[in-house]
C-alpha cells in the first residue's frame, strides 16, 4: 500500500463530498421534523386563541373556516376579567401558589442543606425516600388524603390545598436542590467554618446565593405543579368561591348543552398565562429545573 | 463522605476528643430540626395516607366493618375493572413509546440544526408541556367536538371523511393518547436533547473516521451514551402516565359506555362521585404494585447514573 497515495486522495475527496450532501439532506429533514412538530404543538393553543376572539355567533356559524377570525372581539376577555366568579379562581390560585411554593421552598432548601452537606445517621436513606416519595402519584394518594382532610375540616377551602400541595413539589424540590448543593465545592464550607460562621450562616451567605439559579429553577416548577394542580382541588373543592383556575374553568365555565365555547377558551387561556409567562422570561432556568432530576440528582 | 466541617474541627474549635464529639452531636441535632418538616411532609401527607389508603379499602362501603379484601373481589369480578385495567396498561404503554419516540427524533433533529437557532426552536417545541394539562385539554376537546371539529374540517379538505374522534371507542382512546403524546413529546425531546449535547464529540468523529454512517453512530455511539437516561425518563414516564387523571376526566370523562376510563379516574368516580371511598382507594391502590416495579427499576437507573458522574 506505498503507492497507493493518489486513489486514497481521491476516496478522501469522494467521501468529503458525499458526507457534505450528507449533511445537507440531514438538515433538510431536521427542517422538515421541526416545521411539522411546531405545526402540530402550537395548533391547540392558536386554535384556542382564534376562538376565544370569535362571537358566540361566529362559533356557531360553520360556512367559513374555523381556523379564521372574520371580525375579532375582545367581549369574551372582557365578560371574564368583570365576572367576580373568575376574579375569584384566581386569587384564590394565587392565593395557594404563593403560599405553598413559599413553604415548599423553606422545606426543600432546608432539607436538602441538611441531607446534602451535614450528613447523619439515616441521611442518605431519607435522601431516597425523598426520591421515591417523588415517584408517588397525586392520584394514589387523593382518596385519604380527602378522608384525611375532610377529618380536619379543611374539604372545599382553599386551605386544605396548601395544606396539600406539599406533597406534589416538596419531593421534587427538596431532590434537586440536594443536586445544586452538592455541586457546591467543599472549600467554601470549610473556610466559612474556619471563619467561625454556624450552619445557618453558612446557609444563608454562601449555599443559598451560589445556588441560586437552583433555586430559581425549583421555584419554577414548584409554582408551575401547584398552579396547574388539579386532582386535588376537583376532588376536595365544590364551591365556586373556593376554586383555583384550573377547576373553575373547567366545571363552572362548562354549564348546560350550549356552551359559551370564546369563553372558556378565552378563560383556559388567560388561566393558562401565568405559567405560560414565567416560562417565556425564564426558559433556562424553567429547563434547568426540568433536566435537573435526571441529570444531577 | 469526609465532611469539611469535621476536618477543619481541631484548629476551629479547642482541640480535644469530647469537644469534638459534643459538636458532631450538635451538628446532627441540628441536621435533624432542619430535616423536620420534610419528615413531617414526606410522613403525615405520603406514608401515612398510603397506609391509610390501604386500611380503608378493606372496609365495606359505609366503613363500619372489615371486609378484608372484598373489595379488590368485587372489583376484579366486575367487566367495568377488567377494561379499566386493559385501558389504562393500553394508554400508558403506547403513550410512553410513542411519546419517548418522537421525543428522541425531535431531539435528534434539533441537535443537527446550527445551534443559534436551536432555542427558538425548543422555545416553541416545549409550549404543550407548559400550558395546565387541564387546560390545554380544553381546547382539545374543542377541536375534538363533533359538530365544530377543527380536526374534521382539515381532514375534509383532504377528502378524508369525518372521524368520530369522542363518540366511538377506540377513536376515543386514540383520542386520549394523541393529547397525551402531544403533552408529554416535548419533555423527552428536551431530555434527550441534554443528553445528547454531553455526548463527546470526539466519540463521533472518531467514529467518522472509521467511516461508520450516520445509522452506525446513532447505534453505536449515540443510544449506548444515552441509554441510562433514556430508561430514567421512560420509566418515569410510564408512572405518570400510568397515573395520569386530567387529561381523561376533561377529555372523556369515562365515556363512551365508561371504556376509556383509566385508574386515577374510575377511583375518582366510585370513591369520590359516588361516595364509595373503601372501593376507590381500591381501585387506586390496583395501581401501587406496577407503580413499586417501576419505582425499583428507576431508583437503580438514578444510583447507577451518580455513580458514573461520580
Amino acid at each position: 500500500m506505498s503507492a497507493t497515495t493518489v486513489p486514497v486522495r481521491q476516496g478522501i475527496y469522494h467521501k468529503a463530498g458525499s458526507l457534505r450532501r450528507e449533511r445537507r439532506w440531514a438538515l433538510i429533514t431536521a427542517y422538515i421534523s421541526l416545521i411539522v412538530a411546531a405545526i402540530i404543538m402550537l395548533a391547540p393553543p392558536v386554535y384556542m386563541l382564534l376562538t376565544s376572539l370569535k362571537t358566540s355567533a361566529e362559533v356557531a356559524d360553520q360556512s367559513g373556516s374555523p381556523w379564521w377570525v372574520r371580525d375579532p372581539t375582545l367581549e369574551n376577555y372582557s365578560a371574564l376579567l368583570t365576572n367576580r366568579m373568575f376574579i375569584d379562581f384566581f386569587l384564590n390560585s394565587a392565593k395557594v401558589t404563593i403560599l405553598v411554593v413559599a413553604i415548599t421552598m423553606v422545606i426543600s432548601v432546608l432539607a436538602a442543606f441538611a441531607l446534602g452537606r451535614m450528613r447523619f445517621w439515616g441521611s442518605q436513606m431519607l435522601a431516597t425516600g425523598v426520591f421515591l416519595t417523588y415517584l408517588v402519584p397525586d392520584t394514589l394518594l387523593f382518596i385519604p388524603l380527602y378522608q384525611i382532610v375532610g377529618g380536619l375540616g379543611l374539604l372545599d377551602s382553599a386551605w386544605g390545598l396548601v395544606l396539600v400541595y406539599p406533597t406534589l413539589t416538596v419531593p421534587f424540590c427538596t431532590w434537586i436542590m440536594i443536586g445544586y448543593f452538592a455541586s457546591i465545592p467543599k472549600e467554601l464550607d470549610e473556610a466559612a467554618l474556619i471563619d467561625g460562621a454556624n450552619w445557618m450562616q453558612m446557609l444563608w451567605k454562601i449555599f443559598i446565593p451560589v445556588a441560586l439559579p437552583g433555586i430559581i429553577a425549583a421555584t419554577i416548577f414548584a409554582f408551575t405543579v401547584s398552579w396547574a394542580a388539579f386532582v386535588y382541588p376537583t376532588a376536595f373543592i365544590t364551591t365556586p368561591s373556593e376554586m383555583p383556575m384550573t377547576i373553575g374553568v373547567v366545571s363552572q365555565l362548562i354549564r348546560g348543552d350550549t356552551f359559551a365555547w370564546g369563553q372558556l377558551m378565552a378563560g383556559a387561556l388567560l388561566a393558562a398565562l401565568p405559567p405560560v409567562v414565567i416560562y417565556a422570561f425564564l426558559m433556562d432556568y424553567y429547563i434547568a429545573g426540568l433536566t435537573a432530576g435526571a441529570t444531577k440528582g | 463522605m469526609a465532611d469539611g466541617g469535621v476536618a477543619t474541627l481541631p484548629r476551629a474549635v479547642a482541640p480535644g476528643g469530647a469537644s469534638l464529639k459534643r459538636f458532631a452531636r450538635r451538628r446532627s441535632t441540628i441536621a435533624f430540626l432542619m430535616t423536620l418538616p420534610l419528615i413531617v411532609v414526606i410522613g403525615g401527607l405520603v406514608a401515612w395516607p398510603a397506609g391509610y389508603a390501604m386500611y380503608l379499602s378493606t372496609l365495606n362501603r359505609r366503613m363500619t366493618s372489615f371486609i378484608g379484601l372484598g373489595n379488590f373481589e368485587i372489583l376484579l369480578d366486575s367487566e367495568t375493572f377488567r377494561m379499566v385495567i386493559f385501558q389504562s396498561m393500553f394508554f400508558a404503554i403506547t403513550a410512553v413509546i410513542l411519546k419517548a419516540g418522537i421525543g428522541f427524533w425531535l431531539a435528534h433533529m434539533l441537535h443537527h440544526i446550527p445551534a443559534k437557532g436551536q432555542r427558538k426552536w425548543r422555545g416553541m417545541l416545549l409550549v404543550p408541556w407548559v400550558i395546565p394539562p387541564a387546560l390545554s385539554t380544553l381546547g382539545w376537546w374543542w377541536m375534538f367536538e363533533p359538530t365544530y371539529s377543527s380536526i374534521n374540517w382539515i381532514l375534509n379538505i383532504f377528502a378524508v371523511p369525518s372521524v368520530p374522534w369522542l363518540g366511538e371507542p377506540w377513536w376515543a382512546r386514540t383520542s386520549v393518547i394523541i393529547v397525551n403524546v402531544w403533552y408529554g413529546a416535548p419533555f423527552f425531546m428536551i431530555m434527550y436533547l441534554a443528553a445528547l449535547k454531553s455526548v463527546p464529540e470526539q466519540l463521533y468523529e472518531a467514529a467518522q473516521i472509521d467511516g461508520a454512517t450516520s445509522w452506525q453512530r446513532l447505534r453505536y455511539v449515540t443510544l449506548p451514551m444515552m441509554a441510562n437516561i433514556i430508561s430514567i425518563t421512560v420509566l418515569f414516564s410510564l408512572i405518570v402516565t400510568f397515573a395520569n387523571y386530567d387529561i381523561v376526566r376533561v377529555l372523556t370523562n369515562g365515556g363512551p359506555r365508561d371504556l376509556t376510563h383509566v385508574f386515577a379516574s374510575y377511583a375518582f368516580q366510585v370513591g369520590i362521585l359516588a361516595g364509595n371511598i373503601p372501593r376507590g382507594a381500591a381501585v387506586s391502590l390496583f395501581m401501587f404494585p406496577i407503580l413499586a416495579i417501576i419505582a425499583f427499576f428507576v431508583l437503580r437507573g438514578v444510583n447507577r447514573r451518580n455513580r458514573e458522574e461520580a
